[in-house]
Formats: structure tokens, sequence, C-alpha cells
């Protein structure tokens, strides 16, 4: 049961990141337009069937994955680096930059979730980077504060104290002692804040903010296909059934994780 | 409790400053010349410096701080670039839609999640759990930007009992409620779960069934009420997902709120606007956060002297 519970999700994933990588060398054609074939529902020719302006739909999809890893990677690479490092440095240092850092971070935790990528995007323009500029700079924070947490009282243990008084210098002890130990519950975090990026980066495309046409996201497809829900479902089930598939899988992939590494004191 | 509330208002004085101070910073992320954005490429260079003096452009960074600063004190957040209107006017006529849906999704919250989450824990591992849980991952995975069309989809258009969209009676808000409710609904009844299993192992509950308490006293009386105070914590703090989701719902419904008034004035470049509706939101999520957490202390003397 468990097994099979971590293999259907795994494959799902696997299956559509692949697609992403290899799209560059595969046959498709997601800008093509053929009139013809305008609103052509699923066949055995297209599986998925054409869009509004006759572009086959499974080769946009697969274009919308590359936008979705793309975007995903890039965040939480950044809020990843940035988040640990504040965050561990917050909690070994304490006193004054604790205190600033704490503050900075409450600020950023302030802004309801997506609104603040909505204001950064709107303001800076659309486009791929300025959308990974604008996940990331929501996204850092929870990295920093499960860090933080986390080094507090890593700070306390025997190991550390040793190394102190054996006069290891700081960046050594932190690099050594204690981020192998966050590894982990960094992890899990990370898992969940996939399936979060890949909700964001498409809700931004919904509403017009993330990558632009005729560059293809799942966001954007789905806004497309609710213009002609009634004549074409397809277009509006296709990017739907898939995005939800995929944040399903990475959820599941990341409570099977999360009992796996068996990590206390985390509530979502 | 006066100290508490003391600092607890002192922190929320600061991260509300800070967050202002983030607001009054968008403008100046503009690429380019900010006035240039929003007159667009056929202004005259008169009517670019008369906007750049209007908005206090000219001046240096922290004068307009200052400037921005002071005029919100006295409730001035300037004019609608678009329609010349006082902001300020505009955000009041747009502000009850917003708290209306947001409240009804919040209804739909716990409506869904209370008894997912109660059942979920009583018959743990059962059916009816494994049932709940699958909600759960359900209800957190699916955007509601594709919810909130195939609710209209099936309920609108193929079956044609609720309105598409628009503000109007109370039929029209349940679709936009549904679609907003059903993320925080799905994170809910997680933790009522979790809850509930913990308060459920405690001693006075064993002592309670001891006793020969009835099983639903036991429930109501001992274990939910103790449960309650985690949970109305997580609620408050989520708040938040529900505000930002509100703008998405409100697109998609085209419900009058400031989530819809965000995007269209993003659309028109309106940036006085589009800073107002975001500081607006943003601090109503402070405060319901502050409220929250006064609330929890006052309820559970515990939190008072930890701090």
């Amino acid at each position: 049961m468990f097994k099979t519970q971590i293999i259907i999700p795994l494959i799902i994933l696997l299956l559509w990141l692949v697609l992403a990588i290899l799209s560059p060398w595969l046959p498709l054609d997601p800008n093509h337009i053929i009139l013809p074939n305008i609103l052509q529902p699923p066949s055995s020719i297209e599986w998925l069937g054409y869009d509004d302006l006759g572009r086959p739909i499974l080769d946009r999809l697969i274009m919308g994955a590359r936008t979705s890893f793309f975007v995903s990677f890039w965040v939480i690479f950044v809020s990843l680096t940035v988040g640990t490092l504040v965050g561990a440095l917050s909690a070994w240092f304490g006193g004054y930059i604790d205190f600033i850092f704490v503050r900075i971070m409450d600020i950023f935790l302030a802004f309801p979730g997506i609104l603040l990528a909505i204001a950064l995007s709107a303001i800076m323009g659309p486009g791929i980077e300025n959308v990974v500029f604008a996940l990331s700079v929501v996204g850092w924070v929870g990295f920093a504060r499960l860090t933080r947490a986390q080094t507090l009282s890593l700070k306390r243990r025997e190991h550390v104290i040793a190394a102190i008084a054996l006069g290891v210098k700081t960046p050594r002890i932190l690099r050594y002692h204690i981020i192998p130990l966050l590894l982990a519950p960094l992890i899990i975090e990370a898992t969940f804040g996939i399936a979060g990026i890949v909700i964001a980066e498409a809700g931004l495309s919904f509403l017009g903010l993330g990558v632009q046409p005729p560059a293809a996201s799942w966001g954007s497809m789905i806004r497309d296909g609710t213009s002609y829900m009634l004549v074409a479902p397809h277009m509006v089930l296709a990017p739907g059934f898939t995005l939800l598939l995929v944040v399903l899988s990475v959820n599941i992939l990341g409570d099977k994780l999360r009992d796996l590494l068996d990590v206390k004191n985390h509530n979502t | 409790m006066l100290s508490f509330l003391f600092s607890r208002l002192l922190s929320t004085l600061t991260v509300v400053l800070g967050v202002i101070t983030l607001i009054f910073l968008l403008i100046h992320m503009v690429p380019g010349d900010p006035v240039q954005a929003m007159l667009g490429e056929t202004a005259t260079p008169t009517d670019l410096e008369s906007l750049r003096q209007a908005l206090g452009l000219d001046q240096p960074l922290l004068t307009q701080w200052w400037l921005y600063m002071s005029n919100l004190l006295q409730g001035n957040l300037g004019d609608s670039l678009y329609s010349k209107e006082p902001i300020i006017d505009i955000l009041i006529e747009r502000f009850p839609a917003t708290l209306e849906l947001a409240l009804a999704g919040l209804l739909v919250a716990v409506l869904l999640a209370l008894p997912l989450g109660s059942i979920a824990a009583l018959r743990k591992d059962s059916i009816y759990d494994n049932g709940a849980m699958m909600f759960s991952l359900l209800g957190v995975s699916i955007p509601n930007f594709w919810l909130g069309p195939m609710l209209i989809l099936l309920f609108s258009l193929t079956l044609g009992w609720l309105p598409v969209s628009g503000r109007e009676g109370p039929l029209s808000l349940v679709l936009p409620a549904i679609t907003l409710g059903t993320a925080l609904a799905a994170i809910l009844a997680r933790m009522v779960r979790a809850t509930l299993l913990e308060v459920l192992n405690e001693d006075y509950i064993r002592t309670a069934r001891a006793k020969g308490l009835r099983e639903s006293a036991i429930i109501i009386h001992h274990a939910l009420r103790n449960a309650s105070l985690p949970i109305i914590t997580i609620l408050g703090l989520q708040l938040g997902t529900l505000l930002g989701g509100a703008v998405i719902t409100e697109i998609i419904f085209a419900w009058p709120g400031i989530g819809q008034l965000t995007i269209e004035s993003i659309e028109r470049r309106d940036y006085p606007l589009v800073q107002a509706c975001i500081l607006v939101i943003s601090l109503s999520y402070v405060l319901v956060n502050t409220l929250t957490d006064i609330l929890y202390a006052w309820l559970d003397p515990r939190v008072r002297y930890s701090v």
C-alpha cells in the first residue's frame, strides 16, 4: 500500500519532468496555428484536441510543463539559499542581528499568500524572470523561519557546544555541524514549496501576469479555456487536470516523505 | 494581560510600518521611468512633469516616504489616475464585497472542516478517515482558478441552478464562497483531526469516560472545547490565504471587490491605486492576525506568560 502510494505520483511527476526536459528535442509544434483545426475536440490523431487558435493542446501542455518546472526549480533554489542563510545567521548570532532579521521576516509574512507576488509581477511587468523573482521574494521567508527555529535548538546540542569549545570557526560549524542536520525538514518544506510554486506560477499566468503569449503556461491555458467552456470543454479540462495531477502528486510525495523522515513539530 | 497587549501591539506597529514602507517602495521597482509607464508612450514632457510633481516623485526618496506616511495618516491616498476620484472613496465602495466574500469563504471552510475533521479523528484509520483525508489532499491541490470555472460549468452553464458571475443576491455568493473556501477547508480539516486526536489522548478524556459520561458529551464539552483554541488560531492565520485567494476568485466571478479592483488597476497601470489595494488587503490581514493573537492570549493564560 505504502509503495503504490509513492510509485504512482512519482511516475506522474517523472513523466512530466522528462517530457519538459526533452521538449526541445521532441517533434512538438506548440505555436503552429492551423485554422481548420480551431477548437477541434480530442481525436485519435491529436489526443487532447486543439485550442482556439488551432494549436495542438498536448504540445502546449508539454511546453507549459517546461515553464512550470523552470520556475519551480529557480524559485526553490533562490528561496532555499537565501532563506537558509538568513535563518541560520539570525539564529546563530542572536542579539541585534536576530532582532532585525526576525522583524524583516515578520514584514514579509504580513503579506497574504500570493498578493505580494501579484504586486511585484504587476509592477515589474510580465515575463518568466520576473515571475521567478516575485515568487522568490515571497518564498524565502518560509525557509528562513524554519531554519532559524531549527538552528536555535541545534545550537544547544552537545556536538555543537563541543565544536565551539574546540575553537572551530563559525562558517565551519554552520557548514558541517548545523546545516546537514537541517536537511530533512528543509527537503520536506521544499517539496511542499514546489506544489505551492506550481500553483502560484499558473495563478499569475491565469491573471495575465506570468509568461507572455505565445509561450505556454498551464495557467494561461486555463484562462483561455474558460472562454470556450461550452463549445470546447477540453481546452479547460486538459490543463486543469494536468495541473491538479502534478500538484496532487507533489503533495502526496511530501506527505510520505514527512512520514518517512518523521519530522516533528511540522503542522501543515 | 496588559504587558502582553503592549508588546503585541508594539510588534504589530513595526510590522505595519514595514509593510507600508515596502508598498511605498513598489512604485520605484517599475523598470525605467514609473511616470512614463503610467502615462504611456503618447504623453508629452509637460504631462510627465506635472504627474511627477503631483506624485512627489521629483523629491528625494526620504522626503517622498515622509509625505506618503503623513498623507496616509490623514486618510489621504491620493487620486486614481484613471477615474480621477479619491482612492479612499473607491476603496470604501469596494471593500464590503471583499469582506462579504471572505466571511462566506470562511463559513464554507468551517462548515466543511469541522464535521470532516471530527469524523476522521473519531473513526481514525476507518474508511471515513481515509475519505476525509483524501478530500483534504484534493482540496489543497486543486487551484481555485480551475475549481471556479469547473463549478460554473457544472452548476451555472449545465444545470442552470446558480448565476455565472456578478454580485446580485445571496445565490450569486454560493459558488465564489465554495471556490474560495475549499482550500482552507482542506487545511482546516487536517488541523481539526490532528488537534482532536491529541486531545482525545489526554487524561481528562479518560477521566470523563471513566465516570460514565456519554460519548457525545465527552466530544462536545471536553474534546472539541479544548481543541477549539488551536483551531481558532489556525483560522486567523489562514485568513491571509483567503484574502490572497480572493483576488483570483473575484476575477473568475466578476465579483466587484478589492481583488478585482487590483487587477483592473494593474491593467490600467494605475499604480497609486494598485498600491492602495495591496495596502488595504495586507493591513486587514495584519489586523486579523493581531486580533487572533490577542484573543488566544485572553482565552489561554499560558500564552500570556510565555511571552
